[in-house]
């Protein structure tokens, strides 16, 4: 299936504004979806028979910057039997307040690939998904201050003692 | 019915108190590096594995965004440290592609490089092989091992002035042009390294001892191992053909001569931890072909010419215009991806992800090792084959 092709199945089965919009500057174009609607979006395209996505290549949260203060994740699918890519993003907007964390839902059900990926995110960029089962830090301390990937990330002066 | 915020809490806390919860690592040598497992155990039997990362985190994203793509060759040299060819390939490949360049690099550079990854492709799978030997009890094939990729380190640290970390393959080009007598020497090695495969399996893969703690055990299904995105020797292990060498065909490989060695189940079930050995076996012997295809090309049609300079299509400024791109390749550990997002203004990219393929290898541990035996946990490990340097980043 061609991108215009998965474009109008997924409109067709969610609605027209299931795609926010679409980018194109690049060698590999994308699809933003409907944060909400993430998680069907991928069953959908892992289970229909014209697509059949079923790699999770890549899960990458993104900080946009501190002027946007959007944050988002991007998903990179493969699909072996057709050995075609595809690119999905969900973008929402964060005030980077203290009491809250960007929040989307998770796609464990869909990939398991996306459980640890979607930790990483948590622990470097504090993006939380919901319904993940395993929402811990991976790769840093359990108790390290901040999400270090962020834009306005400050590293805390020390660590147990030791300076940072 | 108390319920938990996470699957880790409602484990250790619903842990029966016949069962014990042992750490494995992370100062144990066969778990290959600093990873931490957390194993619930019955006796000895293994009822849940939990793994600790994090002990070798580098932060290679945040430097990644903090320096110019030139710059960050070293540090992602240093990601996978056994395959540091492969990663600064697929990194520079990435940046190539962005810049619309990939297209003008001279033919000999991309043998070259290729050469060179799959010298660094067949370290790597020896590493692999003779530790995982180590691991269940065979120590002979460990320095055989060691033996022969002692040539391929000094052959590499000719061409590159370092044994490891080579910072060899730049954007654009190479740091030099191959030494005088390389291809000779190479041609050589490739004469004394065949006879010794041989041996290697005759010693430890045909060995009745060795399938006997291999075969049947650690079964990875296909289903689960692309539901974990596993890649690499794990997901061919389980009989899939997939090779982006092939699938994507990037830089000189549609036109080498090579085949994709998939387990078959031979021993006992396919996609065992044996079946995941044989294919790194078959998989060196593959390279070792790729390599004679790439020097017999680079001593006839693509011979060094006295005016050739491997730094002569180096960008001045390497700014791709504002784009998102993720670029993979096959690493000896799989499926190796950059995900890079520019802003086309700067020489730093917005922002880098890394995608190794030891991660997601990895995470599949805890499904295929519930209710076997710890000595059988080991013979898992050491057939995922992780590098923690990748996995941490």
């Amino acid at each position: 299936m061609s991108f215009e092709e998965i474009k109008e199945l997924l409109t067709t089965k969610f609605g027209t504004e299931i795609i926010i919009r679409e980018e194109s500057t690049g060698l590999q174009n994308a699809l933003i979806i409907q944060p909400d609607k993430i998680a069907e979006v991928c069953l959908e395209l892992r289970d229909n028979p014209n697509t059949y996505f079923d790699l999770l290549e890549c899960l990458s949260g993104v900080d946009y910057g501190i002027e946007e203060n959007m944050f988002g994740v991007v998903y990179h699918l493969a699909s072996i039997s057709y050995k075609k890519q595809l690119t999905l993003k969900v973008i929402k907007y964060h005030d980077r307040s203290r009491e809250s964390l960007p929040s989307f839902p998770s796609v464990v059900s869909v990939w398991r690939t996306a459980e640890w990926h979607e930790r990483e995110a948590f622990d470097l960029l504090g993006i939380h998904f919901e319904n993940h089962p395993d929402l811990r830090r991976v790769l840093l301390p359990d108790d390290w201050e901040g999400y270090p990937l962020r834009k306005d990330y400050k590293a805390q002066e020390y660590y147990k003692g030791i300076k940072v | 019915m108390k319920t938990y915020a996470t699957r880790y809490e409602r484990l250790i806390a619903e842990a029966e108190t016949h069962e014990m919860i042992i750490n494995i690592g992370p100062q144990h040598p066969s778990t290959h590096g600093v990873l931490r497992l957390e194993v619930i155990t019955d006796g000895e039997i293994v009822k849940e594995v939990i793994p600790h990362m994090g002990y070798l985190h580098r932060c290679f994203e945040k430097h990644a965004e903090n320096l110019t793509y030139q710059q960050t060759i070293p540090f992602a040299d240093r990601m996978d440290y056994l395959a540091s060819m492969n990663n600064s390939h697929t990194w520079v490949m990435g940046v190539e592609k962005m810049l619309g360049i990939d297209k003008d690099i001279p033919k000999r550079i991309e043998y070259i490089r290729v050469l060179v990854c799959e010298l660094n492709r067949i370290g790597s799978h020896l590493i692999a092989l003779g530790t995982y030997g180590i691991d269940i009890g065979a120590f002979t094939p460990f320095l055989w091992c060691f033996r022969d990729r002692e040539h391929i380190m000094n052959m590499l640290e000719w061409v590159s002035g370092s044994r490891l970390l080579y910072n060899y393959i730049w954007v654009g080009g190479l740091y030099y042009d191959l030494p005088v007598g390389f291809e000779e020497r190479c041609k050589e090695f490739i004469d004394y390294f065949k006879p010794k495969m041989a041996e290697l399996n005759t010693l430890l893969t045909d060995n009745q001892i060795f399938i006997s703690r291999t075969a049947n055990v650690g079964i990875l299904p296909l289903d689960v191992a692309i539901s974990y995105g596993c890649s690499g020797p794990m997901l061919r292990g389980s009989g899939l053909k997939w090779d982006l060498r092939r699938v994507d065909g990037y830089s000189v490989y549609p036109e080498l001569e090579f085949d994709i060695p998939v387990g078959k189940g031979e021993m006992g079930t396919t996609g065992d931890c044996w079946d995941r050995f044989k294919v790194r076996i078959d998989e060196i012997q593959q390279s070792v072909l790729i390599v004679e295809q790439c020097l017999e090309r680079l001593q006839k049609d693509l011979k060094r010419t006295p005016d050739f300079d491997p730094r002569a299509k180096l960008p001045k400024k390497i700014i791709p215009k504002a784009q998102d791109f993720y670029f993979r390749a096959e690493s000896p550990r799989g499926e190796l991806g950059y995900y890079f997002i520019t802003d086309g203004k700067s020489e730093i990219p917005k922002r880098v992800k890394a995608r190794a393929p030891s991660f997601n290898n990895l995470s599949v541990i805890s499904e295929i090792s519930r209710g076997i035996l710890i000595a059988d946990l080991i013979a898992i490990i050491g057939s995922i084959d992780i590098v923690l340097g990748e996995l941490d980043r």
